[in-house]
């Protein structure tokens, strides 16, 4: 059924349409709507599903854990600081094998105070071991969720992932949004089936402590798992496709690349206002493309490999920076890329933190400047667009 | 003995509980109640983080089994009838 819906909503009935059976969410800021709509539909009966209030993110993510490790299928949703307050758990989570899916309202962090869209938050639990999609649009949040559980509770994967949205841009923004029919998503999504789980009346202990003995094999095991979990994801989505009509481009989706002299990578909503842009340069004349970084984790290293054998010159936006190096979109990307024999120039851009408005204009000199840079062969490895006091004007 | 990667499940699981560590034996400090003095507030029973204090008839026995000798209930006991004594003491 076609709704107008904000990208909150997309994700509550995303959680909904997968039959999550244990909800437990912080119900205060920084929380959003999406719980309160979930709140909704368990109190109303339209989901059958455990409700539980609880008093931190912190709790939220162990109350998961647990329930997730007794065999229910669960999902929680949180933003900024209260993803950050979860880091502990987040760690547990993965190393635990267990397949929770979340959604994370990218925030900024303060201070400065903030409430608006920066990537900070979601890069900076990079090493939890959860798998992370970065979303363009509500429909794809929504998409996501469906796919997100059924690639973490693959046998061969069996890790978490967290969906990212921008801030007010996709989170509180409405848009038409396709809500698949029950049916349909119960034909995609069986009803998860851990191998081993916590039952009545048997003594188990998860998690145990071992030695250095034996430490390092299970995370060659895990490590093993987010491996996978990159072609699980997309034969997951060919799948997805076939049944719902609808795909988004795998874990790197390149828009008007294959003739690009030049290339903008971008997460998040900016890289659909980056598609616009392309567009119209396209249209005078330019040879510019774009590649949305849809998943952080795992990591798409042969998709950017390719790329970059066959540019010139490739940008990085980045929507929040690692102090003391660069962003680390660019930095991954670089590293990754560093090994082709035929590499482009890379130059990264720091833009849009706490909120700050990534305008087509902006995009344009962005795209104008990589063109620059690539004919040059180099220069500014890495620059801080539109910040007030610095000589460049980007407005 | 290392196991393989290929031999080991998921995440480290095993079928004994954690009860059948003895952590008594981690104890510098003997938790010792002068019951006679005991006003049967349960606060030594509230506090203890290891679960090793029962209640008969309100009045604490301590399990040191698997007291840690922390001193919590010691601290707690609103009757200070608890002492903590270095083990090895009389």
């Amino acid at each position: 059924m076609r709704m107008v819906m904000t990208g909150n909503y997309a994700s509550a009935y995303g959680a909904k349409a997968s039959r999550a059976e244990v909800i437990a969410a912080y119900p205060i800021t920084p929380q959003t709507s999406i719980v309160e709509k979930l709140a909704d539909f368990v109190s109303s009966g339209e989901m059958n599903a455990k409700y539980i209030p609880v008093e931190s993110e912190h709790s939220a993510m162990a109350a998961c854990i647990a329930a997730e490790t007794a065999g229910a299928r669960t999902y929680t949703a949180t933003s900024s600081h209260g993803l950050t307050l979860m880091h502990e758990v987040l760690m547990w989570a993965s190393a635990a094998r267990l397949p929770i899916v979340m959604t994370n309202v990218s925030r900024a962090m303060a201070p400065p105070w903030s409430v608006w869209v920066d990537h900070m938050d979601s890069v900076a639990q990079r090493d939890t071991g959860w798998m992370q999609f970065f979303c363009e649009s509500n429909q794809e949040v929504l998409d996501t969720i469906i796919m997100a559980y059924k690639v973490c509770e693959s046998r061969g994967v069996m890790l978490p992932a967290m969906i990212i949205e921008d801030a007010f841009i996709l989170s509180h923004t409405s848009e038409p949004v396709d809500v698949p029919d029950q049916e349909i998503v119960d034909s995609f999504l069986p009803p998860y089936n851990p191998e081993l789980k916590i039952e009545p009346g048997k003594a188990m202990g998860f998690g145990s402590l071992v030695r250095p003995d034996q430490y390092m094999e299970f995370r060659y095991k895990a490590m093993q798992a987010m491996r996978d979990a990159h072609d699980r994801f997309l034969r997951v989505e060919k799948e997805f496709k076939q049944v719902f009509g609808r795909e988004y481009g795998g874990l790197l989706d390149t828009y008007r690349c294959d003739d690009a002299e030049v290339v903008l990578v971008a997460a998040g909503s900016t890289a659909a206002t980056a598609k616009d842009v392309v567009d119209a340069m396209r249209e005078k004349g330019q040879p510019v493309g774009l590649a949305r970084l849809r998943a952080f984790r795992p990591f798409p290293h042969e998709e950017f490999r390719a790329l970059a054998s066959k540019v010139s010159g490739m940008g990085v936006l980045d929507r929040s920076y690692t102090f003391g190096a660069a962003g680390a979109f660019y930095t991954e990307i670089k590293a990754s890329v560093y090994s082709c024999q035929k590499r482009p120039v890379m130059k990264n851009y720091i833009a849009g933190l706490g909120g700050r408005d990534i305008t087509p204009k902006i995009l344009e000199k962005i795209f104008e400047d990589i063109q620059l840079t690539a004919k040059r062969g180099g220069g500014d490895e890495v620059e801080w667009v539109d910040v007030a006091g610095l000589p460049r004007r980007w407005r | 003995m290392t196991k393989s990667y290929e031999e080991i499940p998921l995440t480290p699981i095993s079928d004994s509980p954690s009860t059948m560590n003895m952590t008594g034996l981690w104890r510098a400090f003997r938790p010792v109640v002068d019951i006679s003095r005991c006003k049967k507030c349960t606060l030594c029973w509230k506090f203890c983080p290891d679960g090793a204090i029962t209640l008969v008839d309100g009045v604490p026995v301590i399990d040191l089994k698997y007291c840690k000798g922390c001193g919590i209930c010691a601290q707690e006991c609103s009757a200070e009838c608890i002492v903590m004594v270095p083990e090895g003491a009389e």
